[in-house]
């Protein structure tokens, strides 16, 4: 166990070195002047030169790679070119409504697809079987930002329960933040579970032909206790490869969404800073989205040598 | 005992809920689809900025009226030399800031100072560059004098980055902004809203809103619902093409007003074949504006037939020069020895206008036998390629600045454009006061720009707002981009 982990946490550590320069020469080969968008069209070029200086985009490539490492290994993200305000500030901002609506999406997603899949799967080929599957395809196919208008129109403007879009804050309450996650999180919810629930099937349908399976029938256990314990279990670890890989998406990739109900989340965050050429908040961002994926893969893992025993003594 | 207080208590409860229900709303939110990248009006040219504070929090001098006029603010009055030189301004007085601090002569010397200064980073230091020395009188009255007559010197004055800040928050106003206006501000949940409140020590006429909230609705498509559901009353700048989803509801007034957006198709006069005139007037010819208009602004916005917004007093109406004739477009590309066509690339920035409008043009260019490759931008790479390297052949992009058809005198600008006949009216217009002689420099200018087919002028960008019809006092049109509160209320 120790060997598997020390092995899984190198890996992480060497990814995240080459995901710094990644991603810092990218922003950099970049076309675009964060000075001159600042600016506008009127200001001459020595006025953007002076501001370019100010924010110190003048300074030697290497120097400024090296200055931002330094500063992220000692928890320093910079300051926005933009907002001039430090990029953990944004950051911590935009989590307070990213990560509650990922997990609610998540959630909702797993409490749909699970059960979906596990009723699928114990009736695989027939009528049950093809409705929920229907149903799913349609679920992936549906572009979620239609899917999204579709919820506002019935539930914000025709039934008025929640707000169209926008987030009040948690300041607010409790409450009426939830209510105004509560949309955007099924429009986000539905095709991942969708997605889910088709794995979990298949998942399942492999894991119920196996010869194991047929013996703990054969040995007299009932359907339900077979699925439930055996089947189940096994059929996990494609299941949460998949929901690793969607809470990633959620969490930064949700940019459609949080424009539709106009939602301040990290996704938009991002796409502003690249409009803008806020590239200090891009790099720093798109790192701490590096360590969330490795974190959350280093999770599922760990959690597939919880599930399996045997990855725990593979060496 | 008790229980009586409770029922007079709930009474008295009931009937102030009922009366504060026939007196009219005091508060409004705005939805804008930009968030300012800070709140500093003297530091950066994004028009979101002046969209939420100008004439709300923070006030100039001189300030820019519904229509484009020049109209006094914290100076109450001025009397300009007889050489045009010397502007002595009155100010205003028991003026406060938002923190109690007050305004005087001093505030006016430092901002103007701090604008024009050697490190200034004010997006329009341009605005500026005339002003010789600001000196202060006594504490209600400021001189300012020039290098020399500048006939724009007042308007200059009304532009939001020409704000009047103290000294003591000028640093911070990025972030929380201080000014002298009717509405203070209090918060900013930053990518959700702005909220602006009522300020109770403001000098001028009170306004009638108590709280103004500006929610940042990115989606063209998600503006539609937020007003249907009543979330937002106001959209000062609507997209054009979701009109007609609320154009027939009683609910909402439709107001369509002009823009100081020239929209143009911007070409690059230097780079061969462009440099010949005839090519560039074959592409006017080539043009069917009325065709661009409904493709790209949904059949809203006026034609232009040079640099001068319709709505200007010095507009000249130039569109039956070039009009849509494509015998005579390949006539002149015949004339041109390019009878057989050439290909070129046309680069286009995000907005709609220039995308939609970049495929017509490019169908339209087709015709003639101009064959164009149509290549997306984002904003900064246009920036970047086009503005400041001037590596492209066309472009289309809306020049939104107010009376800016000097843009066309200056050097090493985008277009490649270099007339001396037309670089020496606008040297002569910047000299000049008087507006008769103004209107008519101002004609001249048009007119060269049109015949030497500088560029495609397409239409004049509309002003598309949408909001509750109880609401009043929005502008109509915008000479700049601001949404003025100060004269907006309910009514029932």
């Amino acid at each position: 166990m120790t060997a598997y982990l020390l092995k899984r946490l190198a890996i992480a550590i060497a990814t995240l070195i080459l995901a710094s320069m990644v991603v810092f020469a990218v922003l950099e080969i970049l076309p675009g002047d964060p000075a001159r968008l600042m600016l506008g069209l009127n200001a001459s070029a020595e006025q953007v030169e002076l501001l370019r200086n100010q924010m110190g985009l003048n300074a030697p490539l290497v120097l400024r790679y090296l200055n931002w490492v330094g500063g992220l290994l000692s928890l320093d993200f910079g300051r926005s070119y933009t907002y001039s305000v430090p990029v953990i500030d944004l950051v911590r901002e935009r989590m307070a409504v990213s990560l509650p609506l990922a997990l609610i999406a998540l959630a909702l997603s797993t409490i749909i697809a699970i059960p979906v899949g596990l009723y699928s799967a114990s009736r695989r080929g027939r009528a049950g079987d093809s409705i929920a599957m229907g149903a799913a395809q349609l679920g992936v196919a549906i572009p979620n930002f239609w899917f999204a208008l579709m919820l506002i129109y019935l539930f914000a403007v025709w039934l008025r329960l929640v707000p169209a879009g926008g987030f009040p804050g948690w300041s607010a309450g409790v409450w009426p933040a939830l209510k105004s996650l509560l949309l955007p999180a099924v429009a986000l919810a539905l095709p991942q579970a969708a997605i889910l629930a088709r794995v979990a099937r298949s998942a399942l349908i492999e894991v119920l032909n196996e010869d194991y399976i047929r013996t703990a029938r054969a040995k007299g256990l009932p359907y339900r206790a077979v699925l439930w314990r055996h089947a189940l279990r096994n059929a996990m670890i494609p299941v949460l490869t998949i929901l690793g890989l969607q809470f990633a998406f959620l969490l930064a990739g949700t940019i459609i969404i949080e424009n539709v109900f106009y939602l301040p989340g990290l996704g938009r965050l991002v796409f502003q800073a690249i409009t803008q050429r806020d590239l200090i908040v891009v790099e720093s961002i798109v790192m701490l989205l590096v360590v969330a994926v490795i974190a959350v893969n280093l999770v599922v893992d760990i959690s597939y040598a919880i599930v399996d025993p045997r990855l725990r003594h593979r060496q | 005992m008790k229980m009586w207080k409770a029922i007079l208590a709930a009474a008295a409860l009931a009937l102030a809920a009922s009366t504060s229900a026939f007196a009219a709303r005091t508060d409004l939110v705005i939805g804008i689809p930009l968030e300012p990248p800070h709140l500093d009006p003297t530091a950066g040219a994004a028009a979101a900025i002046d969209e939420v504070l100008y004439a709300n929090v923070f006030e100039g001098l001189t300030r820019i009226g519904p229509n484009g006029e020049v109209l006094p603010d914290l100076a109450e009055s001025w009397a300009i030399s007889d050489d045009g030189k010397v502007y002595t301004f009155k100010l205003h007085t028991g003026v406060k800031f938002h923190d109690g601090s007050d305004f005087d002569a001093g505030d006016v010397k430092f901002s103007l100072d701090r604008a024009r200064a050697d490190n200034s980073v004010n997006a329009q230091k341009g605005l500026f560059a005339a002003i010789d020395t600001v000196e202060v009188v006594d504490p209600a009255t400021v001189k300012v004098t020039l290098k020399n007559p500048q006939g724009s010197f007042l308007y200059n004055l009304g532009w939001g980055d020409a704000v009047i800040v103290a000294p003591e928050s000028a640093e911070t106003n990025k972030e929380k902004p201080i000014g002298t206006g009717p509405f203070k501000f209090q918060s900013w949940a930053k990518g959700s809203s702005i909220t602006l409140v009522k300020s109770d020590n403001y000098w001028g006429a009170p306004v009638s809103l108590d709280k103004a909230e500006f929610r940042i609705v990115p989606d063209a498509a998600a503006a539609v619902p937020a007003l249907l559901s009543g979330d937002i009353q106001a959209f000062p700048f609507f997209d054009p093409d979701s009109v007609a989803q609320v154009k027939d509801d009683p609910r909402f007034k439709v107001v369509i007003g002009a823009t100081e957006g020239e929209t143009i198709l911007a070409i690059n006069n230097k780079k061969p074949p462009f440099d010949k005139l005839e090519v560039r007037q074959a592409i006017s010819f080539a043009l069917d504006r009325k065709a661009i208009i409904d493709g790209a602004s949904a059949g809203l916005g006026v034609p232009i037939g040079s640099h001068m917004s319709p709505a200007s007093k010095a507009y000249v109406d130039l569109t039956g020069l070039y009009p849509h004739n494509v015998d005579k477009a390949k006539e002149l590309l015949k004339q041109a020895g390019l009878e057989n066509g050439f290909k070129a690339t046309l680069k286009l920035p995000p907005p709609s206008y220039a995308r939609l409008g970049g495929e017509i043009i490019a169908s339209e260019l087709r015709d003639v036998g101009i064959d164009l490759e149509i290549i997306p931008v984002e904003w900064a790479q246009w920036l970047d390629q086009v503005f400041t390297k001037k590596d492209y052949d066309l472009t289309i992009v809306s020049h939104t600045e107010p009376n800016d058809i000097d843009i066309y005198s200056r050097k090493d600008y985008y277009f490649n454009y270099d007339n001396p006949a037309f670089d020496k009216i606008i040297a002569e217009l910047n000299l000049t006061s008087d507006d008769a002689k103004r209107k008519t420099l101002l004609g001249e200018a048009q007119k060269i720009l049109a015949d030497d087919a500088v560029v495609g002028f397409l239409y004049e960008l509309p002003k598309v707002g949408v909001w509750d019809a109880k609401l009043q006092g929005l502008w109509e049109n915008a000479p700049i981009q601001a949404n003025d509160l100060t004269k907006v209320k309910w009514t029932d």
